[in-house]
C-alpha cells in the first residue's frame, strides 16, 4: 500500500471521497508501486480478469435464451446456434473461453510456482488462488453439463458418481446431488443454477485475490523482496497497464483464431448427440484441463483411494507455501529445483496425455509412475531441496546488478528470460 | 519478444498434445476438396442445392432434419433458393397443424416458417421401421462424429463385402468406415440415382461430396459469416496489437528498463 495521503482536487471529489473513498482506492490501483522487471508471464492475470469477465458477459446473454430442461437444453442450444443474432458468436466464444480460460490460469499457476510467489508473505493470495481454481473446475464441469449432449449427460454421470465412494453415506449423498436415482431434469436445474452462481464466487475471491496481492505488493522474477516505491519499481499505470494490454491482444489472437476457425476441436464430437440415458459413449473423456486429475483419479485401482488421490493433487497444492522450505523464492537462484520444476511441467502434461487414452496396458502404467512422481515431487523433492540446495547469490535489489556488483549481472539482466540463466 | 514464442511454444505444444489424444481410432478417410474449408472457405452453392435435392430424395425418408427449418433454404450463407423456391419446397409438404376451432387436428401445406418435416411420428416408430436402428437426426450430424465431413463422405461410400470370417445378421451391413464396421443403414447410393436439374453427372462420388457440403451447412449455418468476421477480428486485433506495442515502447523508453 502506498503511505501517502490522497485528497481528490475538486471539492466533490473530496466531499464524496469523505464519505466514501472510492477516489482513493482508484489513486491506489494507479499508483501501486510494481516491480519493474516483472516479465511477460506476469500479465495472465489481468488476462484471467478478461476471461473473467468475458465468460461472465457472454454467459449471461446466453442464460437468456437457454432453456434447463431436460427435453430442451439441446435443443436451446440449437436455437442459439441458429436463431439467436450472433447466438453462434456468444456460444463460441463461452465454449472457448472456457479452455482460454484454464490455458490462461494454468501458465498464471505455474509462473507462481517457478518464481515461488507463494511463499511468505503470500501465502494468503496463493491459498485464495487455489479455492478459485477449485471453483472454476466446478464451474467449467457444471456448464459442460449444461448443452444436454452425450458427454455431458455422461461426464455428469461419472463425475457425480464419484461421490458414491465415501463410506456408508456414498449413496446417499449421490442421490441427494442428482435429486433422484439418476442424471436427469432435476440434475439439470441444479447444475443451471451452481453454474450461475459460482462464477459471481469466484469474481468476489479474485477481489480479494487482488486485495491480499497489494499488501505485499508482486513478487518478481528475482524474488527478492523490494522497497516501495523505489528506483525498483513502475507505477502500474501507464506502465504496467499498456504491457498488460498489449499481452492481453496477444492472447485474444489466439482467443479469436479458435472462435473463428476451429470452434469445436476442443469440444468432444459425442456433445452434439443429444443425452441419451440407454446409450453409453465408448469413451467418456472430460474437457482437456481435466485430464491430468482424471488420470490420478484412474491410476489408483480403488475407487475411494482414486478420489481421495485425486483431491489430494489439487489440495496439497494449499500446502505448498509449507512443504517448499527454500527461503529463496525465485527459481533463478535455485539450480537443483529449476530442474525439478521441468520435470513437474512435464510430468503435469504426461497425466494430461494419458488421461485421454483408456486406463490400460501402458497407459495405466505410465499414469501410475507420473502420478506417483507428482506426489513424490511436492512431499520429498520440494522439502529436502529446501535443506539440501545450493542456491546461487541473489542481488540485494533490482537495479543493483545493473549498476555493476552482482555476480549474477547475466541472470538479471536477462530479466524476461529464465531459461538459459 | 523472445518470451511470446516461448508462450506460443506452449500454447501450441498443449494443444498439439489435444488434437494427438482426440486422433486415437483414426482409419484413413477419402479426401475430397471441401470448399468450406480454411479461414476463407465459402460453402459451393450449386453444391449446396444438388446436397438438398440428395437430402431429400434419398436420406429424409428415414433421417429427420428437426433443427431446420424451410426459410433457412433462402437464407444467405445457405443453398440461397430464391424465396419463390423455397415456398413452393415448404408447400409440397404436408404438415400437421391445429386444434382448429373444432379442436381437431388437420393438415396444411408447409409454409416457410415450419419445421422440416419429420420421417417418423416419433422415436420409436422409427426403429419399429428400420430393424432397431434410429436413424440419427441429421441437422448437426457432422459435427456428432470425430471424422467429420470427411468421416460421412467416406462412410457413404464405404460399403463393400465382408471380409472373410465377418458373419452379418440380417439387415446388417458391412461399412469400412463405420466404427466396429457393422451398420443398419445399408448402400444409398448408385450412379445416377437422382437426377440433378443443373446436369451435374449424379455420380456415387458426387452425390456423397453433395449430400456432404449440404449436411456441413446444416451443422453450421453460420459458418461464412463466422469466417468473414473472423479474418476482420483478427486483422484488426494485430493492427491494435502492433499500434499498442509502439505506445508500450515509447512509455517504457522514459525508464532504463527494457520491456
Amino acid at each position: 500500500m502506498s503511505e501517502h495521503e490522497y485528497t481528490p482536487k475538486s471539492k466533490v471529489g473530496k466531499w464524496f471521497n469523505d464519505r466514501l473513498p472510492l477516489l482513493t482506492l482508484a489513486n491506489h490501483l494507479t499508483d501501486y508501486p510494481t516491480p519493474k522487471n516483472l516479465n511477460y508471464w506476469w500479465t495472465f492475470g489481468g488476462i484471467l480478469t478478461f476471461c473473467l469477465i468475458t465468460q461472465i458477459v457472454t454467459g449471461l446473454v446466453l442464460a437468456m435464451h437457454y432453456i434447463a430442461h431436460a427435453d430442451m437444453a439441446f435443443q436451446s442450444v440449437e436455437h442459439i446456434m441458429r436463431d439467436v443474432n450472433y447466438g453462434w458468436l456468444i456460444r463460441y466464444i463461452h465454449a472457448n473461453g472456457a479452455s482460454m480460460f484454464f490455458l490462461a490460469v494454468y501458465i498464471h499457476i505455474f509462473r507462481s510456482l517457478f518464481y515461488g510467489s507463494y511463499k511468505s508473505p503470500r501465502e494468503v493470495i496463493w491459498i485464495i488462488g487455489i479455492i478459485i481454481y477449485l471453483l472454476m473446475m466446478a464451474a467449467a464441469f457444471l456448464g459442460y453439463v449444461l448443452p444436454w449432449g452425450q458427454m455431458s449427460f455422461w461426464g455428469a454421470t461419472v463425475i457425480t458418481n464419484l461421490f458414491s465412494a465415501i463410506p456408508l453415506v456414498g449413496e446417499g449423498i449421490v442421490t441427494w446431488l442428482w435429486g433422484g436415482y439418476s442424471v436427469d431434469n432435476p440434475t439439470l436445474t441444479r447444475f443451471f443454477t451452481l453454474h450461475y452462481l459460482i462464477p459471481f464466487l469466484i469474481l468476489g475471491l479474485v477481489v480479494l485475490h487482488i486485495w491480499a496481492l497489494h499488501v505485499p505488493g508482486n513478487n518478481n522474477p528475482i524474488g527478492i523482496d523490494i522497497k516501495k516505491p523505489s528506483k525498483d519499481t513502475v507505477p502500474f499505470h501507464p506502465y504496467i497497464v499498456i504491457k498488460d494490454g498489449f499481452a492481453l491482444l496477444m492472447f485474444m489472437i489466439v482467443f479469436a483464431f479458435f472462435v473463428f476457425y476451429t470452434p469445436n476441436i476442443l469440444g468432444h464430437a459425442d456433445n452434439y448427440i443429444e443425452a441419451n440415458p440407454l446409450v453409453t459413449p465408448a469413451h467418456i473423456v472430460p474437457e482437456w484441463y481435466l485430464l491430468p486429475f482424471y488420470a490420478i483419479l484412474r491410476s489408483v485401482p480403488d475407487k475411494l483411494l482414486g478420489v481421495i488421490a485425486m483431491l489430494s493433487a489439487i489440495l496439497i497444492l494449499a500446502a505448498l507455501p509449507w512443504l517448499d522450505t527454500s527461503k529463496i523464492r525465485s527459481a533463478v537462484f535455485r539450480p537443483l529445483y529449476k530442474q525439478f520444476y521441468w520435470i513437474l511441467v512435464a510430468d503435469v502434461l504426461i497425466l494430461g496425455y494419458v488421461g485421454a487414452m483408456p486406463a490400460e496396458g501402458l497407459y495405466l502404467l505410465i499414469a501410475r509412475i507420473a502420478t506417483a512422481y507428482y506426489f513424490l515431487h511436492f512431499l520429498v523433492v520440494l522439502p529436502v531441496l529446501g535443506f539440501k540446495e545450493r542456491t546461487t547469490p541473489v542481488p540485494l535489489s533490482i537495479t543493483e546488478p545493473i549498476l555493476g556488483g552482482s555476480p549474477n549481472l547475466a541472470a538479471v539482466k536477462k530479466k524476461d528470460s529464465f531459461k538459459d540463466q | 519478444m523472445k518470451n511470446f514464442f516461448r508462450i506460443s511454444f506452449l500454447i501450441a505444444s498443449f494443444f498439439g498434445f489435444q488434437f494427438n489424444s482426440n486422433a486415437a481410432e483414426k482409419v484413413e478417410y477419402l479426401k475430397t476438396d471441401w470448399s468450406f474449408k480454411g479461414p476463407f472457405g465459402k460453402f459451393d452453392r450449386a453444391a449446396l442445392q444438388r446436397g438438398y435435392q440428395v437430402y431429400q430424395e434419398v436420406c429424409s425418408s428415414c433421417h429427420s432434419m428437426k433443427y431446420l427449418s424451410y426459410r433457412n433454404l433462402m437464407e444467405e450463407g445457405g443453398p440461397e433458393f430464391s424465396v419463390e423456391q423455397a415456398k413452393a419446397i415448404a408447400a409440397s409438404f404436408e404438415v400437421k397443424d391445429g386444434p382448429n376451432a373444432d379442436g381437431e387436428m388437420f393438415m396444411r401445406p408447409g409454409r416457410l416458417s415450419d419445421k422440416f418435416v419429420m420421417p417418423y411420428e416419433n422415436e420409436k416408430a422409427a426403429q419399429a421401421a428400420n430393424g432397431g436402428a434410429y436413424p440419427p437426426d441429421m441437422t448437426v450430424l457432422v459435427k456428432a462424429r470425430g471424422g467429420g465431413v470427411d468421416y460421412i463422405y467416406s462412410l457413404l461410400q464405404g460399403y463393400e463385402d465382408p471380409p472373410a470370417g465377418v458373419t452379418l445378421d440380417d439387415g446388417v451391413y458391412y461399412n469400412k468406415y463405420m466404427y466396429g464396421n457393422k451398420i443398419k443403414m445399408s448402400n444409398q447410393l448408385s450412379d445416377g440415382l437422382v437426377e440433378y436439374s443443373d446436369g451435374t453427372n449424379a455420380s456415387v462420388e458426387q452425390m456423397a461430396k453433395d449430400v456432404t457440403t449440404f449436411l456441413m451447412w446444416t451443422a453450421e449455418p453460420h459458418l461464412e459469416t463466422r469466417h468473414k468476421m473472423g479474418f476482420k477480428a483478427i486483422v484488426y486485433l494485430i493492427i491494435l496489437t502492433v499500434l499498442v506495442y509502439f505506445s508500450m515502447k515509447r512509455i517504457w523508453s522514459r525508464i532504463e528498463t527494457k520491456v
